[in-house]
């Protein structure tokens, strides 16, 4: 059956593959194992309103059921509203005509005398007056609404949405033509999560802590719910495995700094306060691991249903792998820890190159995460090359099923990746995925240099390459994070 | 740290082959309630190193569960044992201790509840 679905007007990129994945979940693509994709994948089919630029926030989507559009909207953050859509119109006539001509069957159901209602009159790219609102609820008349008016809680919401003819110039997409919906409210978005989770009353926060949003979005993409087990390898302060365990899901969390994971900034202020702050359940284990060498036992595999991270990828924090620095450089020679100072030795650690971090994480979740589920994590991308498509890494585990992009700066964007495992991970994976670990530690030098986003991000701007600016600025403002 | 992570984790050294079960050196245990969630006790059973998990329970001075693996059927019909198998796997805490490796003897300290698994530079 087909829907309107509104979303909110941000992080475009963002908004169906977060309706895909849990359009999934909620079981849109029936009972087949979510890994045994055919060559659409499991991907739904969506249509454009009349004269609509991709980019709008107006969009039809074809639902299996009105259960599946309803947990779909309410567990979503970008979706404002699905509506099953009892007419629409270029201007108020055509909309009553349609509206008139939409069968009785399914209008009648919510329009009986012992119901409560209620009518929003919304608009996108222009502002209704409150006169003209009730102007427009008051021509609504031909529809025969039977029950009582009920403005805090409705049983029935109805939604009247217009969009105004040319918008082009407030920096929103172009929408040709004006376009009037009218329909009934199936789900929306609970975005007082957000303020709920936001950062800046969460208690203990460390420098690339995960914005609420984001790590909800994040969460949606891995499709966390009551009775999975979610991995953060580098989970910091917590700010993603928060938003997995607010779906109900059980977390596990390591990272390298013990700072951050054992101590944080007193016993009230710590990766545990953070669940303890919102009354969720605390993570089932945090340890002190390093990506690079993880401390899994030989044979353990297919334990996690998603992993979910935000891997250091040297702009804002720089990863950190076992073995000195000075030691993989070749500058001192081996050494062993002397007995005596064994027991407190603090072990020195290596700049960990980005290219080396992720081929560990991808190696990680082909082992470690059960068939179908989802690795999801964000990776970033310098945007000088900026023709709109970007190579991502592939693994023969992985389908990758949604790369969303978010624009941090003129030079560099991250783009969030959800990988679907679809294969097992094999005896040849894990050896192939040896001997790379070698070839790493023996080129560590040359991967550091090779993969250096920190000074592509930072260094000073090239006079030459102005040209180069304005083909930057060729993707329009409106999809990157703020509107 | 729970039993659960410890049934998941081993001693990495370089040149170590037999990194696990890790034996524990518990200081301090501590109960913590964890409200019990079937569907992922269901999923995470058969992952289960079972003799390392009764092993462990022991050592942590929790003796109900059977030497022997159950069948899985049990965790639909046996309530009783769904409690005990969640009780050890999630509710026992070691809040101060070391894992160590059974092939080194090389400790893995255990402070406030986290395992602290970082090699040092020769072991990597």
């Amino acid at each position: 059956m087909w829907y309107l679905c509104v979303f909110y007007h941000r992080l475009l990129d963002y908004r169906k593959p977060e309706l895909e994945s849990l359009a999934d979940l909620f079981g849109a693509f029936g009972d087949r194992p979510c890994f045994e994709f055919d060559n659409r994948g499991n991907s739904l089919e969506w249509r454009l309103p009349k004269h609509h630029h991709p980019d709008s926030p107006f969009h039809f989507v074809d639902l299996p059921s009105q259960d599946v559009a309803r947990n779909v909207a309410n567990r979503s953050i970008l979706v404002k509203g699905i509506y099953e859509l009892w007419g629409e119109g270029s201007n108020y006539e055509e909309l009553e005509e349609a509206v008139k001509s939409y069968p009785d069957e399914q209008k009648l159901p919510y329009l009986t005398s012992d119901s409560t209602f209620k009518i929003i009159v919304d608009s996108f790219g222009k502002v209704i007056s409150l006169q003209e609102q009730n102007n427009r609820i008051r021509g609504l008349t031909y529809i025969p609404f039977k029950g009582r008016v009920n403005l805090k809680n409705p049983d029935h919401k109805f939604w009247l949405i217009e969009t105004e003819n040319d918008i082009t110039n407030s920096g929103l997409p172009p929408v040709v033509q004006r376009r009037i919906f009218f329909g009934r409210e199936v789900g929306s978005a609970d975005r007082k999560l957000l303020p709920m989770y936001q950062l800046k009353s969460r208690t203990y926060l460390g420098p690339t802590a995960m914005d609420a949003e984001m790590a909800f979005l994040m969460s949606n993409q891995a499709q966390a719910a009551p009775g999975k087990l979610v991995f953060d390898p580098f989970v910091g302060t917590g700010s993603i495995l928060v938003s997995a365990a607010h779906f109900g899901a059980m977390t596990m969390g390591a990272d390298i700094d013990i700072r951050v994971v054992r101590d944080g900034r007193g016993p009230d202020c710590n990766v545990w306060s953070n669940f303890k702050q919102y009354g969720l359940p605390m993570p089932i284990a945090l340890l002190r691991a390093d990506n690079n060498l993880p401390p899994w036992r030989p044979g353990l595999k297919e334990v996690f249903d998603a992993i979910i991270c935000d891997p250091p990828y040297g702009v804002r924090a720089g990863g950190r792998k076992s073995g000195g620095r000075k030691l993989l450089k070749g500058v001192v020679d081996p050494y062993i820890v002397p007995d005596e100072k064994r027991a407190d030795h603090i072990p020195s650690t290596a700049p960990y190159s980005l290219a080396e971090c992720v081929h560990d994480l991808l190696d990680l979740a082909a082992r470690m995460l059960i068939m179908g589920g989802r690795l999801v994590f964000f990776f970033p991308v310098l945007r000088e090359d900026d023709s709109g498509e970007y190579h991502f890494l592939e693994h023969p585990c992985f389908k990758l099923v949604a790369a969303s992009e978010q624009i941090l700066s003129s030079r560099y964007s991250r783009v969030l990746l959800t990988m679907v495992k679809t294969c097992s991970y094999t005896e040849e994976l894990a050896e192939a995925a040896r001997i790379k670990h070698l070839e790493f530690k023996e080129n560590h030098l040359k991967w550091l240099e090779d993969s250096n986003l920190h000074s592509s991000v930072f260094s000073p701007a090239d006079v030459s390459s102005a040209d180069a600016k304005i083909r930057k600025e060729s993707k329009p403002k409106y999809r990157g994070k703020y509107v | 740290m729970r039993l659960l992570t410890h049934n998941m984790l081993s001693s990495n050294i370089k040149g170590v082959t037999n990194g696990f079960p890790l034996r524990i050196e518990a200081e301090k245990v501590v109960e913590k309630q964890v409200e019990i969630n079937h569907d992922f006790l269901r999923n995470i059973f058969p992952k289960i190193e079972w003799k390392a998990f009764v092993d462990a329970s022991r050592i942590l001075g929790y003796a109900e569960l059977p030497e022997e693996a159950p069948e899985p059927s049990v965790l639909e019909s046996d309530h009783e044992f769904l409690g005990k198998f969640h009780h050890a796997l999630l509710e026992l805490h070691i809040e101060e201790g070391a894992l160590v490796c059974p092939e080194t003897g090389r400790k893995f300290p255990i402070n406030k509840g986290i395992p602290n698994m970082l090699l040092h530079e020769d072991e990597v």
